[in-house]
């Protein structure tokens, strides 16, 4: 039996702390037995998301962690979950922020609906002044 | 720090009266740590200016002098980092002078004395401290150093063919990476008046959104130079999520692997090869 490698918090404060969550996640996506295709994937969201944090909500955290649900087939599924969470500002306009081409920062406005189209379970809570927190899931197939 | 080294002073009377003793003791046993890498000599100039210090903080009141030890041992512990010793070769340096000056109490069999020496032992130990924070921020520097450097080195701009340059990319292409990769291309297109470029991203673990902006940024800074760019080493993995990102390359030409690319840019520039017969 191989070791795991094992989920966690990470402290989203600057570009080199993006590129550990990336790794994070991506360790997590093999173990967890993810296609080469679906790990480039989740990696790929993890990414935007921890820049997103990092850039607009200025800082936060993203804990990475496997998880599992039953499955009518064989036992149960696994996948990986990560959330980000922030103190920031907030999404005044959740669905101008969710729509392909908008920008408040001068990127390609691809981020957020970008990573969403990438994994199976997205749900973004924000609010004005509160802060934001993305949660991402994807399952292995 | 109050109290300082010395207490009532007899360890300061003792450091005084003892001086080529203790400073003895106290260079052989830091000489024994670093056998070899330091020249007695340049140990013993260390330790002296170190020893002199210590001696004078018991009469110290405006902290003076504690300032000075503080400097002289950060010093001390950054040359040491840069040398490669051990951070415990680099704390014994300071500790080890608990060892001469116990020694040097023991043999003048002052019980008095013995009292202060926990204070100054303590004394000495907060000063190792000094030695140890200072010691693993200048690691930390080395390392921030190599990244820089590395930075440099990991982005080369090759010469594929007559006309024809290479840009193979490897790791994470952030921002700083990119301006980089950006003025050396354009620099060697001024240089070798190419009119081709191909960027491998085979090496790029993954292509995001901040990936994708600074490759098209830097394809269209080329094109202005009158260059045509191909992005290469585009793996299946990348393609599909580049596609469930959204990202649109435009009218951008990429090829699967940098031999495509290659064939792709010598016949846009008129090279045909053929297999001798």
């Amino acid at each position: 039996m191989s070791r795991e490698p094992a989920g966690g918090e990470l402290p989203i404060a600057s570009h080199d702390d993006v590129v550990r969550v990336r790794q994070l996640a991506r360790s997590l996506a093999a173990a967890a037995g993810m296609s080469l295709v679906d790990q480039t994937k989740i990696v790929t969201a993890a990414s935007e998301l921890a820049r997103n944090t990092l850039v607009y909500g200025g800082g936060g955290t993203a804990r990475v962690e496997r998880v599992e649900r039953p499955s009518p087939r064989a036992g149960a599924r696994a996948g990986v979950r990560i959330v980000f969470s922030d103190d920031g500002p907030g999404i005044p306009d959740v669905d101008q922020a969710l729509a392909e081409g908008w920008t408040s920062g001068g990127g390609l406005g691809l981020g957020l609906p970008g990573a969403r189209r990438l994994v199976d379970e997205f749900d973004l809570d924000t609010e004005p002044g509160r802060g934001t927190t993305v949660t991402v899931t994807k399952w292995c197939r | 720090m109050s109290g300082g080294a010395g207490g009532e002073g007899r360890i300061a009377a003792l450091l005084g009266s003892r001086e080529e003793a203790v400073l003895d003791r106290w260079t052989a046993l830091v000489a024994e740590n670093v056998r070899g890498r330091l020249t007695e000599r340049e140990l013993r100039a260390e330790l002296t200016e170190l020893y002199g210090l210590l001696a004078r903080v018991h009469d110290d009141a405006d902290g003076t002098v504690r300032g000075e030890l503080r400097a002289a041992l950060a010093e001390m512990s950054r040359s040491r980092a840069r040398q490669g010793f051990s951070p415990s070769e680099t704390a014994v340096g300071v500790f080890a002078v608990k060892q001469a000056v116990l020694e040097a109490v023991e043999e003048s069999g002052d019980t008095e004395a013995y009292r202060e020496f926990a204070r100054f032992s303590a004394f000495v130990d907060d000063l190792g401290l000094v030695t140890f924070e200072t010691y693993a921020a200048e690691r930390e520097q080395v390392i921030a150093d190599q990244a820089e450097q590395l930075l440099e080195l990991s982005t080369p701009v090759v010469k594929l063919w007559d006309g024809i340059l290479g840009v193979p990319l490897v790791g994470t292409l952030d921002s700083a990476r990119t301006q980089i990769v950006m003025e050396s291309l354009l620099q060697m297109l001024v240089e070798t008046g190419s009119e081709h470029a191909v960027i491998d991203i085979t090496g790029v673990p993954a292509v995001d959104t901040e990936v994708a902006q600074h490759l098209l940024k830097t394809v269209m800074a080329a094109r202005l130079m009158g260059t045509d760019c191909v992005i290469s080493g585009i793996r299946p993995q990348i393609a599909q999520t580049i596609v469930g990102l959204g990202i649109e390359f435009g009218d951008i030409v990429t090829k699967a692997t940098l031999a495509d690319a290659l064939a792709y840019a010598l016949d846009r520039s008129g090279v045909s090869v053929v297999k001798a017969v």
